[in-house]
């Protein structure tokens, strides 16, 4: 019988294996692209049709955006807010995370865990109604302030922008917490011990040891934040009492009240435009060896 | 320097304890106060009683909101994890070109907000002139989902389900006996897990659903027009409820995901 | 060799991006033979079964078993099974189901299926064992649910790839002597990848050297052992004291040889004037002046008792010679002992430089 000289036989295999490989992906990348990309491209060009316009592409719709003062204002909220709850939240977490991955026994962590998180798995909605009942002039905080008589009227605690940023501070502690937990648990013990044993006190090899390796958990728990934040529509309508607008109701807004749906397209884009900077300069931080 | 490590555990304990009464005081008041006896969920706490439980079970918006969240969560949570199954098989046994490209492609949505997700569909539905349903609520939850579900899937089919799929392959096993008889046995766990996962978060989300639809809603929406009538005993009993339904599914994924791994 | 062999394999090549990991690898085998590719990491043995198995395409060449040309054909469509370092057992099934899944492929069913999954079960010793959990079996007993698996569709050629490497050594001598004894009751021509030159000549009918993706010398153990092709084969088989020199002459297969001990007689296949290596086996080198051979006189560096023997390092006196050889238990040795050293030229193998 003859034999093949050629690597004809590579070729079919590798052939048969992208027909197969790309026929059990296709359906998922189909949908992403359909019902994800396709619709931003659609956005896209929506917001380069203004409501008030004759059809034609313009960039009126951003002019517009970024000119006007009180939604400038609304894109400064949404970032300020944003950049004190990734700092709260992260200030906050870590100490959490540290505690929950180095002194509770291990036996225990698990639990300790599923425990911290477990608000995770209340809806958006009722979590922000839940801190209404906590902070409401009526709620348990004022009643137990007014039962130790420290005061002797509620403190209005809810319908401020400080009690949206509690409530966003609440979700990110435990989102961050899990995140450096994740990356405590997986840094090799013998690191810090290697450094105690060539002299460096608890504190130096923390600083020295776990912090610098423990930054792709911090960095992947902050964008993650980000993008959650910024994004929230819930939390400053439920509990910011229509103080400082934050970007998210702004673009409701023109999508309820205005019908203004290339507005609103043109602000999402923006605000996804601002989620994008911040994955550029923070994306070689997240990596990990092993995440 | 014992006395040291003696007063770092004793600040570590109080800090512990702090943040945990932190995370879960909003929830404590929230379940204490559905079983309130009284017109607002509010100290002092009278009861208990199921009163607010009964009187959300007979409201008709509210039970409608349920069914609809059901269907939408059950359907999307199997489309994700049927889709996000067959891309990650795809992915991690075959070689092709442009391999990275589709992975990335498919993990997108993980990285933009949900209500990005949510404005896409609606300039969609609005340009082509639909009208909102739940149907889009099942497309935005397959597309925010469906990535969970393939990483889960991934991380799932490694080398040592590899071999033992060439074993059933020497065997003779086409590929759809391999898939059928070897390879989702052997990961349902963890698929059953993806699906429980993807149901609750899909159970949970309100603004995808907020924007795709008018008439029939789901849950959470209900619940967000309730807040109108401002504090109320039933909606915590509503919001305990989706709560306790949330952590027994996730008991459900635990037992699944994590005992069977021994 | 009666018309065309069982199993054979012209003219393979397979070639990856910077490695040729098999380079014009040819081989003919009868049916029922055990033959074991031996050779170190990175010799190709394991590309080479991985070719006969299906689960690598040569860059060229044929293979053919049973006089059908598989070299393009998927695993799952050729006469082999394998049974893979692993096992690689199904976890989710039962050991009959196990066994038995090739069985279903084939659409085995009813009284026959079950027949045929407890003559492979006793046939490798686990009679009774169908209803148990792979889990709760030993290494050993899931290597028996493994042999069974590949062995009950009755396959051409059965495929070992190390199968041993796991095991404690009283484990490895007790499955080298039911593998032997399977193969022998089968009938079935097996391939076995071992890099344990022991293990190799323990089991094989036909052993087959391998390094750097080609084949050095294949033959039975004795000859390899005895008669090596290759210095790299002398060297992978066994210990051996190795004697540089050049043919000078000779005939009927017994040359001259001029070494920096001396001229010396020895065999093997080389032209005139060829530049060789000499291989002596420690238990071929005599002390005293018995063999025909004489091999000069020698200073004993180094001893070590071995239980059985001696083994002997000892430095010739001149010619900067060393030699390995090997000493009865009893015998009087001490470092710096001077001995003569001896062995009979059909002892003595020249093999290419």
């Amino acid at each position: 019988m003859p034999s093949t000289t050629t690597s004809d036989n590579e070729k079919l295999a590798s052939r048969r294996s992208t027909l197969a490989g790309l026929a059990f992906s296709l359906p998922a990348v189909a949908w992403i692209a359909l019902f994800f990309a396709a619709p931003l491209v659609i956005m896209s060009v929506y917001s380069l049709m203004p409501l008030a316009g004759d059809g034609a592409f313009s960039l009126d719709n951003y002019r517009h955006f970024l000119g006007e003062p009180a939604y400038v204002q609304a894109i400064w909220n949404s970032v300020l807010t944003t950049a004190i709850v990734v700092v709260i939240s992260l200030l906050l977490a870590y100490p959490f995370a540290y505690i929950l991955a180095y002194k509770v026994p291990k036996r225990w962590q698990r639990l300790a865990l599923a425990c911290a998180i477990l608000p995770f798995w209340t809806s958006y909605v009722v979590r922000s109604y839940a801190w209404l009942l906590v902070l409401a002039p009526t709620g348990i905080v004022n009643w137990v302030l007014m039962s130790l008589h420290i005061t002797d009227h509620p403190i209005t605690f809810a319908y401020n922008p400080g009690a949206t940023d509690l409530g966003f501070v609440h979700f990110f502690i435990m989102l961050n917490a899990l995140t450096i937990y994740a990356n405590l648990v997986q840094i090799n013990p013998r690191y810090v011990l290697a450094a105690q044993d060539l002299g460096a006190s608890a504190w130096k090899s923390f600083i020295a040891v776990t912090l610098p390796l423990s930054i792709p958990g911090m960095t992947v728990g902050a964008f993650l934040t980000v993008v959650l934040c910024i994004g929230d529509f819930i939390t400053p309508q439920i509990l910011g009492g229509n103080k400082e607008l934050l970007l998210p109701q702004v673009i409701m807004m023109q999508i309820q009240r205005q019908l203004d749906l290339p507005m609103a397209s043109t602000m999402s884009l923006v605000l996804t435009l601002i989620v994008a900077v911040v994955y550029l300069a923070l994306q070689r931080k997240m990596r990990m060896s092993r995440l | 320097m014992r006395w040291t490590q003696r007063l770092g555990n004793l600040v570590s304990g109080f800090y512990l304890t702090a943040c945990y009464i932190f995370i879960l005081l909003p929830v404590a008041v929230l379940i204490l106060f559905s079983f309130q006896d009284g017109r607002l969920p509010v100290p002092p706490f009278h009861g208990p009683t199921l009163n607010w439980y009964i009187t959300a079970i007979s409201n008709d918006r509210l039970m409608a909101g349920l069914g609809n969240s059901l269907m939408v969560g059950l359907s999307s949570s199997a489309l994700s994890v049927i889709l996000g199954f067959l891309a990650a098989y795809g992915v991690s046994r075959y070689e092709f070109a442009g391999k990275r490209l589709l992975q990335g492609i498919i993990i997108l949505p993980l990285a933009v907000s949900y209500l990005l997700v949510g404005m896409g569909l609606l300039v969609t539905i609005s340009s082509l002139g639909l009208g909102p349903s739940l149907i889009m609520v099942v497309v935005g939850h397959v597309v925010i989902n469906m990535p969970l579900a393939f990483a889960i899937c991934l991380a799932q089919l490694g080398e040592h389900q590899r071999k033992i799929e060439w074993a059933a392959r020497d065997l003779g096993a086409s590929t759809f006996r391999v898939l059928t008889m070897v390879t989702m046995p052997m990961i349902a766990p963890a698929m059953i897990a993806a699906f429980c996962l993807c149901f609750t978060l899909s159970w949970d989300e309100f603004i995808i659903a907020f924007l795709v639809t008018r008439f029939d809603v789901t849950l959470p929406i209900v619940i967000w027009t309730m807040l109108r009538g401002g504090l109320n005993p039933q909606t915590n009993a509503v919001g305990s409820f989706i709560f306790l339904c949330s952590i027994l599914l996730l008991i459900v994924v635990e037992l699944l995901l994590f005992r069977k791994r021994s | 060799m009666t018309g065309q062999p069982h199993l054979d394999i012209a003219n393979l090549r397979k070639i990856y991006s910077e490695v040729t990991a098999l380079d014009d690898v040819s081989l003919a085998v009868e049916q029922g033979a055990y033959v074991v590719l031996l050779g170190p990491s990175g010799s190709g043995k394991t590309t080479l079964l991985s070719a006969i198995g299906g689960f690598i395409i040569p860059t060229s060449g044929r293979i053919g078993i049973a006089g059908k040309d598989v070299t393009t054909l998927a695993p799952a469509h050729r006469p082999t099974t394998t049974l893979f370092q692993d096992y690689a057992l199904f976890p989710h099934m039962s050991v009959a189901s196990n066994v038995g899944f090739g069985l279903k492929i084939r659409r085995v069913r009813g009284a026959d299926y079950d027949k045929r999954i407890k003559g492979a079960l006793d046939m490798v010793g686990l009679e009774g064992y169908g209803k148990r959990g792979i889990h709760e079996l030993s290494g050993g007993q899931r290597q028996r649910v493994a042999l069974a698996r590949a062995l009950v569709v009755e396959p051409e050629i059965l495929l070992l790839d190390e199968p041993l490497g796991a095991l404690d050594l009283n484990l490895r001598r007790q499955m080298q002597d039911e593998l032997m004894d399977l193969q022998r009751r089968t009938g079935r021509s097996f391939v076995h990848v071992t890099h344990d030159q022991e293990e190799a000549m323990a089991l094989a009918s036909l052993i087959v050297v391998m390094n750097k993706g080609r084949i050095e010398d294949m033959g039975t153990p004795k000859r390899i052992y005895e008669r090596p092709a290759t210095r790299f084969t002398a060297t992978f088989m066994g210990e051996s004291t190795q004697i540089a020199g050049r043919i000078s002459g000779g005939q009927n297969g017994v040359f001259n040889v001029a070494t920096g001990i001396g001229h010396l007689q020895a065999v093997g296949d080389a032209g005139d004037g060829a530049e060789v290596t000499l291989i002596l086996r420690p238990e071929n080198i005599l002390v005293g002046t018995a063999g025909d051979v004489g091999l000069g006189q020698a200073r004993i560096r180094e001893a070590v008792f071995q239980g059985a023997h001696y083994r002997v390092l000892a430095s010739s006196e001149s010619g900067g010679q060393d030699f390995v050889l090997r000493l009865p238990p009893d015998a009087r040795v001490e470092q710096g002992m001077q001995i003569d050293l001896s062995c009979q030229s059909s002892r003595l193998v020249a093999v290419a430089r």
